[in-house]
């Protein structure tokens, strides 16, 4: 086995494929996780940590949150969140089998990070125009 | 670990048999996750303000200091499942693979336990 392995026919990879907009989401979906994961939990577990601390660290954060650059961060753990949530539940559906037909596959990886998009937009909308 | 007989290239590798759980768990605390988080952003887009007073009035309730308790169990054990995948799927070295899983037993609960102390100062009082 071991060493037949070195002239064994490869399973073409990644870089080889003409991308799809099921290939795009899929990755998406991982990279929006990750980035909650590394980015969005230490932010998070920052404001609950200021909060409990008192107005001073409160002050800290929602001085740095509210910088522009706090603000594209925040801006992006939420976009990555609505990507994650859509893509997410696009999978939901995968999972019991549905929305395999090429046609249905196509239309809804398009329209998950659309509609991401969208969310992230209402979102801030609602926090920024008021 | 030998690559000389099928079961020598696969021992010390983890049960083949806990795949289901790890999949099963992942769906069962992404729809804790379906709940929690647009909670938490459907609540901080309805604060009439993010000085300290409000929020912190607002994350002292018994509901609102529950759901973000919630948060860093569900939501951070979500994350371990989802980076422990990342972790097998693109760490080859066996050396950095293990210590990436053994990091991802101690990282995600330390920071569950933070979080939780923290919400449980801000809904007790204190500071």
């Amino acid at each position: 086995m071991a060493q037949a392995q070195g002239n064994r026919p490869l399973s073409p990879h990644l870089t080889i494929w003409r991308w799809g907009p099921a290939m795009a989401v899929s990755i998406l979906h991982r990279a929006a996780g990750q980035a909650m994961a590394f980015v969005g939990i230490p932010v998070f577990l920052w404001w609950l940590a200021a909060l409990a601390s008192g107005p001073e660290s409160y002050a800290t954060f929602a001085g740095t949150a509210g910088a522009w650059y706090g603000k594209v961060v925040l801006i992006g753990l939420s976009w990555a969140f609505f990507e994650h949530l859509t893509s997410g539940l696009r999978h939901f559906v995968l999972d019991v089998g549905a929305g395999y037909e090429l046609d249905t596959n196509n239309g809804w990886s398009w329209a998950v990070p659309a509609i991401a998009i969208v969310l992230t937009a209402l979102f801030w909308a609602a926090i920024l125009l008021r | 670990m030998g690559n000389g007989t099928s079961i020598g290239r696969v021992r010390g590798l983890g049960s083949a048999r806990h795949g289901a759980h790890h999949w099963l768990v992942q769906r069962f605390t992404a729809i804790g996750n379906l709940i929690l988080i647009p909670w938490l952003l459907i609540s901080l887009a309805l604060l009439p303000g993010y000085d300290y007073a409000t929020v912190h009035g607002w994350a002292s309730r018994p509901v609102s200091a529950t759901l973000l308790a919630l948060i860093c169990i569900n939501t951070f054990w979500h994350a371990r499942l989802g980076v422990q995948v990342f972790m097998e799927d693109y760490v080859h070295d066996e050396g950095y693979k293990f210590a990436s899983l053994a990091a991802l037993n101690a990282i995600p609960l330390a920071a569950a336990v933070f979080g939780v102390i923290c919400v449980v100062r801000i809904a007790l009082g204190g500071a």
